[in-house]
């Protein structure tokens, strides 16, 4: 458990200098919100240092990050100039959406990623070996962005999936199971779009890992036992090769939120990604800080859940460190 | 009584990338009967690993077993299909590997990986497995029965390793158990104790065993017959008493004279003497002359050494030799 | 004589983390003590885990003693600092058991045995060169054979290098830990006697550390028996393996075979 509370406590400090950072870098960037109004000759200055003096952006740094601090703890995360309403109940909304399509991304990918890889790593220098290696590197060749369109316009002229948003008009009123065929059609693109980029890395990695074990003696003494080859490679080699992939889990993470909050925007997907942007844009400070933060919240939990496994996985990690 | 496997004519070679060929196992030929522990000595390069590979048919992919049959129990294993092969693995003959360091898989329980050797070949009740699984480790870990069982391998030490590895290859009661070198890497006290476990085990089960090994002196008073094994081919084959005592291949007679004094003959006089060594290089696998293997090492060797290679003759009963000297 | 090395109340203790950060204590070496003259072999025998290895360790520097005195040459080694072993450290080297895994695969022969050299830079490539190949040639191993990998050598031939690795700084005291234990029984004979052989051209001291008391008895001028963590008994080698005293010296010569294999060699054939 030491291993875990230790994760854990160095997952909230991250929080913490995560805050602190983006809270001190978006105050450096010059103007804010209001700097516009300024050059509106029908707002009076007065009304724009009233606004300011309102929103408390006239105060010093510390005092407005202890402020903003005290509005964590009550869940509003500070307010948004654009929006006109605290930025928690703004944000959660977009970070439903954003999880829900990075969740099932992830397990998309690696739910194919592992029996690629493992039949890739069963059969190395073999023609499916060679098959999946190069349609992964053919993957990897192809930017995201480039991707992204290249599907959006697949759409487009098929017809077969909407192009954008999270559901149809009058969803409300369609049957429970019609409801999730419009999610699925809707989510299609996006994930597709995740999952193709993430896929080429993790058969990668899965495969290297496998590959490293299959020759371990102690599947050689299993394989001497009798054991059947499908639970060989499932149960015995893939546990074994699995280290390395846990902490690969919690990069993915990572990787497919910071991708998804590009597919977001490009696919218009209602998550964090579109709100991020448009929030840096109009120099929303709270939004901005919101959303950087719940994404670094992400990242932390994926990493987390990652060592958890980990944890799970290898009772050597769970022994701690013991000396000689 | 009639054998329960009979090696014959059994060619292995290894193939590199290129395609050049390596034998490893040359014309080799020998039958274990039940309940016969057979000892097979042999040093690095002599295809002991090899030949206990092949009997399970587990060569890595480069190794193919070009000629020869290995019937077990009335059953060719080479004729044997992945299905067959998979059934008569763990069930009727087990395999004991070298290094119980790496044998177990480093994050299963021991009773687990016990319990998935029984799950394996017979269909059985959870709970009625678990109880086997407990029955198999307490014949082994009579005092500690459940620490062991619920312990991973690198909690244990090595000799409790080696007994678990022991422990899963009788689980489903094989009536033959090859070991590779299964005490190499054990202090002299372990050695001792798992060599007696393997002894009772013949008692307790009727159990052949083949036991692979390069040390002569793990042999004496464990094997029923031994197996001398020389760049591949069989040098001698003989009851134990007769090849560790009155060795007839000039090579079993090299090798036990490399041995240090005994300690009931160690004196002052010996002590750091030179030992007798064996002269020249080990074996090389590639291998390609007619003639005996060992003819460039040998010291009585003769013209037709590098000829042909030496017939097995029989010697006295059951004592079998390849060498010119006896006529081969 | 003034032994070469001398060993006092050598004390090496553990501490294993427990679940709660609270150390347990293990004593790996127990107030040990011994001595070793110049020119001689002390043959360090008993069970895994008495502590043969870890007292290698501390003799070679490697790890820090407890407590208690290494005295090397009339210097207490075990007091002195990082810099001053810098000084010591060669004259004292390690043979470890697994050639294959101590010797890079990569390196080729030549370069596993001048790698010592070219950390103390006193000499020039000439005549390291020179020096590395006298040495192999006086292991055993012809000239041919230096540009070699050591990938492509036999397991003898590893601990040939190893050995001539260890020598190539001239040390006064091997360490040999379990140096012969993984190699076959014709192999072990053939180093065996290279190792007599060096003993008696260089002077050098032998700390022979093996579980076959065959070999400890062949090798060794006195046998020390370890048993956790503690020498329970020293002597010449007939004394101690002829008429044990302690109950661990008894237990290691019962499980040792070597007195029931005595090759008779049939005189006519």
């Amino acid at each position: 458990m030491r291993f875990l509370s230790r994760r854990l406590i160095h997952a909230v400090l991250v929080l913490f200098g995560v805050s602190i950072l983006t809270f001190l870098f978006t105050s450096l960037a010059p103007g804010d919100y209001f700097d516009e109004m300024r050059l509106n000759p029908q707002i009076a200055p007065e009304t724009v240092v009233a606004l300011r003096a309102q929103y408390q952006l006239d105060r010093p740094l510390p005092v407005r990050y202890a402020r903003w601090l005290n509005s964590v703890v009550h869940g509003d995360l500070g307010y948004s100039f654009s929006y006109n309403s605290p930025v928690g109940p703004l944000l959660w909304v977009r970070a439903r959406n954003t999880l829900f399509l990075t969740v099932t991304a992830t397990l998309l990918s690696w739910g194919l990623a592992l029996p690629l890889g493992v039949w890739s790593a069963e059969r190395l220098g073999g023609l499916p070996d060679s098959l999946i290696s190069w349609m992964m590197a053919g993957l990897m060749a192809v930017p995201d962005l480039a991707l992204a369109l290249g599907l959006l316009l697949f759409a487009a002229r098929s017809g077969w999936f909407p192009t954008g948003g999270l559901a149809s008009l009058g969803f409300e009123s369609l049957s429970p199971i019609n409801e999730l065929r419009d999610l699925t059609l809707h989510m299609f693109l996006p994930v597709a779009v995740l999952v193709l980029t993430a896929l080429p890395l993790l058969v990668r990695h899965v495969r290297a890992a496998m590959a490293g074990v299959l020759h371990a003696p102690f599947l050689r003494a299993a394989q001497g036992h009798g054991i059947p080859r499908r639970r060989l490679l499932y149960r015995y080699a893939l546990p074994a090769a699995a280290n390395p992939l846990i902490s690969l889990f919690g990069f993915s993470i990572g990787a497919l939120l910071s991708g998804s909050l590009l597919v977001e925007v490009v696919m218009s997907w209602p998550g964090i990604g579109p709100l991020l942007v448009e929030a840096i844009l109009s120099r929303d400070l709270y939004v901005v800080v919101g959303g950087v933060l719940l994404s670094t919240l992400f990242l932390v939990v994926g990493n987390f859940v990652a060592d958890v496994f980990l944890y799970w996985a290898d009772p050597r990690i769970r022994a701690g460190p013991v000396a000689k | 009584m009639a054998s329960i496997l009979e090696v014959r004519n059994l060619h292995v070679a290894y193939f590199s990338r290129t395609g050049v060929a390596s034998s490893a196992i040359v014309d080799v030929s020998f039958s274990v009967r039940p309940g016969e522990i057979l000892g097979v000595l042999g040093e690095s390069g002599s295809g002991k690993s090899t030949l206990a590979a092949s009997l399970l048919r587990l060569l890595p992919a480069s190794g193919n077993i070009q000629q020869g049959s290995i019937l077990f129990e009335g059953r060719d294993v080479l004729q044997a299909d992945p299905r067959e092969l998979e059934s008569i693995r763990g069930r009727r003959i087990a395999l004991i590997d070298q290094e119980p360091s790496v044998a177990l898989h480093p994050t299963m329980r021991v009773g687990d990986q016990i319990g998935e050797v029984l799950a394996a070949h017979e269909y059985l009740d959870k709970k009625v497995r678990r109880e086997r699984v407990r029955q198999i480790l307490e014949a082994l870990f009579p005092a500690e029965t459940e620490r062991i069982s619920s312990s991973y391998p690198h909690q244990l030490s090595g000799g409790q390793r080696q007994r678990v590895l022991i422990a899963q290859a009788i689980a489903c009661g094989p009536s033959m158990v090859v070991a590779d070198e299964p005490t190499a890497s054990l202090d002299p006290t372990t050695q001792r104790e798992i060599l007696s476990v393997f002894q009772s085990l013949r008692q307790k089960f009727g159990l052949a065993i083949i036991l692979i090994t390069h040390n002569p002196s793990l042999l004496a008073g464990l094997a029923d017959r031994v197996l001398v094994l020389y760049a591949g081919s069989v040098a001698e084959i003989g009851p134990t008493d007769s090849v560790l005592s009155s060795p007839l291949h000039p090579y079993t007679r090299a090798l036990l004279r490399c041995l240090p004094p005994p300690l009931c003959g160690a004196d002052e006089a010996n002590r750091k003497t030179k030992l007798p060594v064996i002269a020249g290089d080990s074996p090389n696998p590639a291998w390609l002359f007619p003639g005996c293997r060992f003819e460039p090492r040998c010291k009585d060797r003769f013209e037709t050494c590098r000829e042909r290679e030496p017939a097995a003759v029989s010697l006295s009963e059951g004592h079998t030799v390849s060498c010119f000297k006896f006529g081969g | 004589m003034q032994p070469l090395i001398q060993v006092e109340y050598l004390v090496k203790r553990y501490s294993s983390r427990g679940v709660l950060g609270s150390g347990e204590v293990v004593s790996a070496l127990n107030e040990v003590s011994f001595s070793v003259a110049p020119g001689k072999t002390l043959a360090l025998v008993g069970a895994s885990g008495s502590g043969k290895s870890t007292l290698a360790l501390c003799l070679a520097c490697l790890e820090r003693s407890t407590s208690g005195r290494i005295w090397f040459e009339g210097r207490d080694i075990a007091a002195l600092d990082e810099k001053q072993l810098r000084a010591v450290r060669p004259q004292i080297q390690l043979v470890f058991q697994d050639p294959a895994s101590s010797l890079n695969p990569r390196f080729t022969a030549l370069e596993i045995v001048t790698e010592p050299l070219l950390v103390q830079r006193k000499w020039g490539t000439r005549e390291m060169h020179e020096r590395a190949l006298a040495l192999l040639e006086r292991i055993g191993l012809s000239r041919g054979m230096a540009s070699r990998r050591t990938g492509e050598f036999s397991g003898g031939q590893r601990q040939r290098l190893a050995i001539a690795r260890a020598l190539s700084l001239a040390p006064k005291l091997l360490i040999l830990d379990e140096a012969l234990s993984s190699l076959d029984c014709s192999v072990q004979a053939q180093i065996a006697n290279l190792l007599l052989e060096l003993q008696s051209s260089f002077v050098l001291t032998y700390l022979f550390i093996t579980h076959d008391l065959a070999m400890a008895a062949h090798l060794g001028d006195e046998i020390a028996v370890m048993n956790r963590g503690r020498i329970v008994e020293q002597g010449v080698p007939e004394k101690v393996l002829g008429a044990p005293s302690h109950e661990a010296t008894r237990g290691l010569v019962a499980a040792t075979p070597g007195s029931i294999v005595t090759p008779r060699m049939p005189g006519g054939l």
